[in-house]
C-alpha cells in the first residue's frame, strides 16, 4: 500500500490540538493508523504542544502537591493491544466491531451507506462503492475528508488508492468512480450537507443525510 | 543513582518494586546519557515507571503542574478547575507510567497530550477518537540517540517558539490552546520540525521491520 494523498498541516494540528469535530478525528485518527508518514508529522505537532505547555507556566496553591502524592496508587499494567481486523481499530470502535459488523443501508445504483454514531458538527459514514459504480457528482459547503479502507476511486482531480485521503473543500465539484476490479469502501466525514447537481440525489439528501 | 541526576532534594523514598530485566536494562541505558535538564525530566519518568520513584514524580511535579495549569488556564478554563485538572494529569502520568516511552516523545510532549484529553473530557463535547496503538515492546531496545533527540527536541522548539515573531507564535499557541478550528490554522507554522518527523519516521520503519 503506497499512500499518496495526505492529511494536511492544519488537519494533523488541529486533530493534535484535540479541537477538531468528532467526525473528522475519526478520519484522522484511522489515517494515521494506515500511514507512518502521517503518524510521524503527528508526533511532531504534539512536539509542539509540548513546547507550548513548556512555555505556559502559572503558580500553584499551596498543599497541591502534597494531595496528589497522597491519592497515588499502583500504577495500571499495561493493556495488551488488539488483534488486528481489515479495518483500523478506531473505527471498529465506532463500528462495533470489523468490516462484517456493519450495518449497511441501500443508497440506490448499488451504493450503500453506514452512518457513523459521532457528535454534533459533523458526520461520519462509511460508503460502499460497487466496482465501476459512481457516485453522483456534487459539490461541497463546507470540507469533506474521504478515506479510501479498500479498492479505489478516481475523480477529475487524481486516483485514491488505499490508505489515500481526499480533502475537498468548497471550490470542488466532483464525480468519484469506483475503479473496476474491486468494490470501493470509504469513509467519509462531511461538516455540511453536499451539494448534488442532479435533481433526484437532491430529493433524497434529506432522507440519507448526505 | 537516579539522585545523581536530580535538580532538587529528593525528599520521598523510593518504593520498592519487583525486577524487571528489560526495564532495568533500559533504565542503565538511559543513565549513561550526557545530562540535560530535559533528559533529566526523561530519567525521572523512567522512575517513576520502573521503580513507582515518588522523589522523582514530586520533582516532576514542581515543574509541570504549573504548565498544566497554565496551559489550561490559556485554553479558558478557570483557576480552580485548571488546577484540579493539572492535579489529575499528574495522576494520569504517575498511573499510565507504563505507557511512557522515552524515544517516542519528551516528557513534555506526553504530558502535553495528557492535558489535552483531560480538557477535551471537561468540554465534554465529543469523544476524540486515538490512532491504532503500536506495539512498541517489539521494538526492544530504544535507541539511546532517541531518548536523548526526544528530549532536546522539546528544548529546541521551546526556544524556536520564542523566537517567532509575536503574530506568529500567538496564532501556533492560540491552536494548541485550542481557541482556532482547522480551518483558521495556518498550514505553516515556521517551527523546525523536519528533524522530529525524521526521527519518528525512522523509528517506526524500524519497528515495522521487527513486526514482519
Amino acid at each position: 500500500m503506497t499512500i499518496r494523498h495526505h492529511l494536511s498541516d492544519p488537519l494533523l494540528i488541529a486533530y493534535a490540538a484535540g479541537t477538531l469535530p468528532e467526525a473528522f478525528s475519526l478520519v484522522v485518527a484511522t489515517h494515521v493508523s494506515m500511514c507512518d508518514d502521517c503518524r510521524a508529522r503527528l508526533g511532531a505537532f504534539e512536539a509542539v504542544g509540548g513546547a507550548v505547555v513548556e512555555s505556559s507556566s502559572v503558580a500553584l496553591s499551596a498543599g497541591c502537591l502534597e494531595a496528589v502524592l497522597a491519592r497515588l496508587g499502583t500504577p495500571e499494567p499495561v493493556s495488551p493491544a488488539k488483534p488486528k481486523g481489515q479495518l483500523p481499530t478506531p473505527l471498529q470502535d465506532y463500528i462495533g466491531g470489523d468490516l462484517a459488523a456493519v450495518k449497511w443501508r441501500r443508497l440506490g445504483m448499488g451504493v450503500r451507506q453506514a452512518i457513523l454514531p459521532t457528535s454534533k458538527g459533523a458526520i461520519a459514514r462509511l460508503l460502499y462503492i460497487p466496482a465501476g459504480q459512481a457516485v453522483p457528482d456534487h459539490g461541497h459547503r463546507g470540507t469533506e475528508l474521504t478515506l479510501v479502507l479498500q479498492g479505489a476511486f478516481r475523480d477529475e482531480t487524481d486516483r485514491f488508492g488505499t490508505g489515500d485521503v481526499e480533502i475537498s473543500g468548497q471550490e470542488l465539484e466532483h464525480t468519484p468512480v469506483a475503479e473496476a476490479g474491486c468494490d470501493c469502501i470509504c469513509l467519509a466525514a462531511t461538516d455540511a450537507p453536499l451539494r448534488f447537481n442532479a435533481l433526484i440525489p437532491r430529493l433524497l439528501q434529506p432522507l440519507f443525510r448526505i | 543513582m537516579l539522585l545523581d541526576l536530580a535538580p532538587a532534594p529528593m525528599t520521598y523514598s523510593a518504593m520498592p518494586s519487583p525486577p524487571n530485566p528489560r526495564r532495568q536494562a533500559r533504565f542503565v541505558k538511559a543513565r549513561q546519557a550526557p545530562v540535560t535538564q530535559d533528559q533529566d525530566w526523561a530519567a525521572h519518568m523512567i522512575a517513576v515507571r520502573d521503580k513507582q520513584d515518588k522523589a522523582a514524580f514530586a520533582a516532576l511535579f514542581q515543574h509541570f503542574a504549573p504548565r498544566i495549569k497554565g496551559f489550561l488556564m490559556k485554553s479558558g478554563t478557570d483557576a480552580a478547575l485548571a488546577e484540579e485538572c493539572a492535579q489529575d494529569v499528574m495522576a494520569t502520568l504517575w498511573n499510565k507510567a507504563q505507557l511512557y516511552d522515552p524515544a517516542r516523545a519528551s516528557v513534555a510532549t506526553w504530558v502535553f497530550t495528557i492535558a489535552r484529553n483531560r480538557r477535551i473530557d471537561i468540554a465534554r463535547r465529543a469523544k476524540r477518537p486515538e490512532p491504532e496503538l503500536l506495539d512498541w515492546a517489539q521494538d526492544d531496545a530504544p535507541d539511546q540517540a532517541d531518548i536523548y533527540e526526544a528530549a532536546q527536541e522539546t528544548k529546541r522548539l521551546t526556544a524556536a517558539l520564542a523566537d517567532l515573531p509575536e503574530k506568529q507564535r500567538a496564532l501556533i499557541q492560540r491552536a494548541f490552546y485550542g481557541d482556532l478550528s482547522h480551518s483558521e490554522i495556518a498550514a505553516e507554522t515556521g517551527l523546525p520540525l523536519g528533524t522530529i518527523k525524521s526521527r519518528i519516521r525512522l523509528a517506526l520503519d524500524r519497528l515495522r521491520q521487527k513486526m514482519t
